[in-house]
């Protein structure tokens, strides 16, 4: 077969042909990829709640109520409950002021409001440095977040220790060390303010 | 050239990032890890054999004046399908990559073998170039993101052999760029001897 000659006619229908042809292998794709990327989405966020609540017996998801957190916009809140009795909220809370802008959490508290643990759902941080904020630690070997667990931020001010608070940055990443206190400040001020804790 | 050359000739002689120099934008910003930088280059990979071969099949149905177009749109169609694919099944190296993937369909390489070979070859040595390219591609980035997890993090496949920190600068930017400087170096010597 020839080469196609440049003119009008045929460059709208080559180009008609191929667009046609993609649009319609996108959308094949889309509909056999679309309920595993559910799947996989919702696994995320189950995952992440199961790490930062104590055990629970209901779907957190289903749950999930929105608390305003007085700056104009809304967290999710996830509560989990055992049987009945409420044993933690997961709130997913947010950073804009991470070293490289936005970081998205899951902060876990139990109903007295102690942090029950945390973990982080987004970050684009410097890989050795801002990163050490994710892992968990042992306890002969503590990372950076274990300072959290257990603390209550009415009584452990949530601030770097170079700020005035009681938090020990991580070293060469004091920005992302502000941020995490923030958005950990963040997820408490909103459930206190919705009157949970 | 034999199908076989034309297979190898992405490895070293032509290798896309080593000697040809293209697409660094995503070599240097996804190599900060093996890992990383493998599935890099295996979604770079499958998106180079299938608009090479696609390209290949229609390239008499493609006038000369539109061809950049056309191609364009069967790259963006192979690109988002590793996009939709990546994000159901492997979401963990989906999030790491990130925005990477859907710039894929800027990289350099891609558009580079679709109108320097695939627009000019059957469709055979096209799947053949594109294959050839992608393992070209994909060894480079796995080898500069084993190189600077191991200076960098002191770990391979995340496997840490050395406690504490390693040379940090390694897995920030200019580490990618230094390491990057001496295997094209390498590589370059080892062309010239051949």
């Amino acid at each position: 077969m020839a080469k196609m000659q440049s003119s009008l006619r045929n460059m709208v229908l080559s180009l008609t042909l191929i667009s046609v042809g993609a649009s319609a292998s996108l959308g094949f794709v889309y509909e056999l990829t679309k309920s595993p990327i559910e799947i996989s989405m919702l696994n995320r966020k189950l995952e992440a709640i199961k790490q930062v609540v104590p055990a629970f017996t209901n779907d957190p998801n289903e749950e999930m109520f929105r608390l305003p957190t007085g700056e104009g916009d809304s967290l999710d809140v996830y509560p989990a409950k055992n049987g009945e009795e409420i044993v933690g909220y997961a709130v997913r809370s947010y950073t804009n002021n991470g070293f490289s802008g936005f970081i998205s959490f899951a902060v876990g508290f139990t109903p007295d409001g102690n942090i029950y643990n945390i973990t982080i759902l987004e970050h684009k941080e410097t890989p050795g440095l801002g990163t050490k904020m994710v892992p968990d630690g042992t306890p002969e070997k503590p990372e950076f977040k274990d300072q959290f667990k257990g603390k209550n931020p009415a009584a452990f001010t949530l601030k770097v220790k170079k700020d005035g608070g009681q938090v020990d940055a991580i070293t060469a990443a004091t920005i992302s060390s502000r941020a995490y206190c923030e958005g950990v400040q963040r997820a408490y001020n909103t459930l206190e303010k919705g009157g949970l804790i | 050239m034999n199908q076989m050359q034309n297979f190898t000739k992405g490895f070293l002689k032509e290798n896309p990032i080593l000697v040809l120099v293209l697409g660094t934008c995503p070599t240097l910003a996804t190599t900060s890890s093996a890992v990383n930088g493998l599935g890099m280059g295996m979604a770079t990979t499958f998106v180079l054999i299938g608009s090479n071969v696609v390209i290949a099949l229609m390239k008499n149905i493609i006038p000369d004046k539109v061809r950049i177009p056309a191609f364009i749109v069967v790259i963006a169609t192979f690109v988002t399908i590793v996009d939709l694919v990546m994000q159901a099944y492997v979401p963990a190296l989906y999030v790491t990559l990130g925005i990477f993937i859907p710039l894929i369909v800027v990289n350099c390489i891609v558009l580079g073998r679709a109108e320097a070979y695939a627009s000019k070859n059957t469709v055979w040595s096209s799947f053949v170039d594109g294959a050839g390219m992608g393992i070209g591609f994909t060894l480079a980035l796995g080898v500069l993101g084993a190189v600077r997890e191991i200076l960098g993090g002191g770990s391979i496949f995340g496997f840490k052999f050395i406690e504490g920190d390693a040379i940090l600068v390694f897995i920030l930017a200019p580490g990618a760029f230094i390491a990057l400087g001496y295997m094209i170096a390498v590589v370059n010597r080892i062309n010239k001897k051949a």
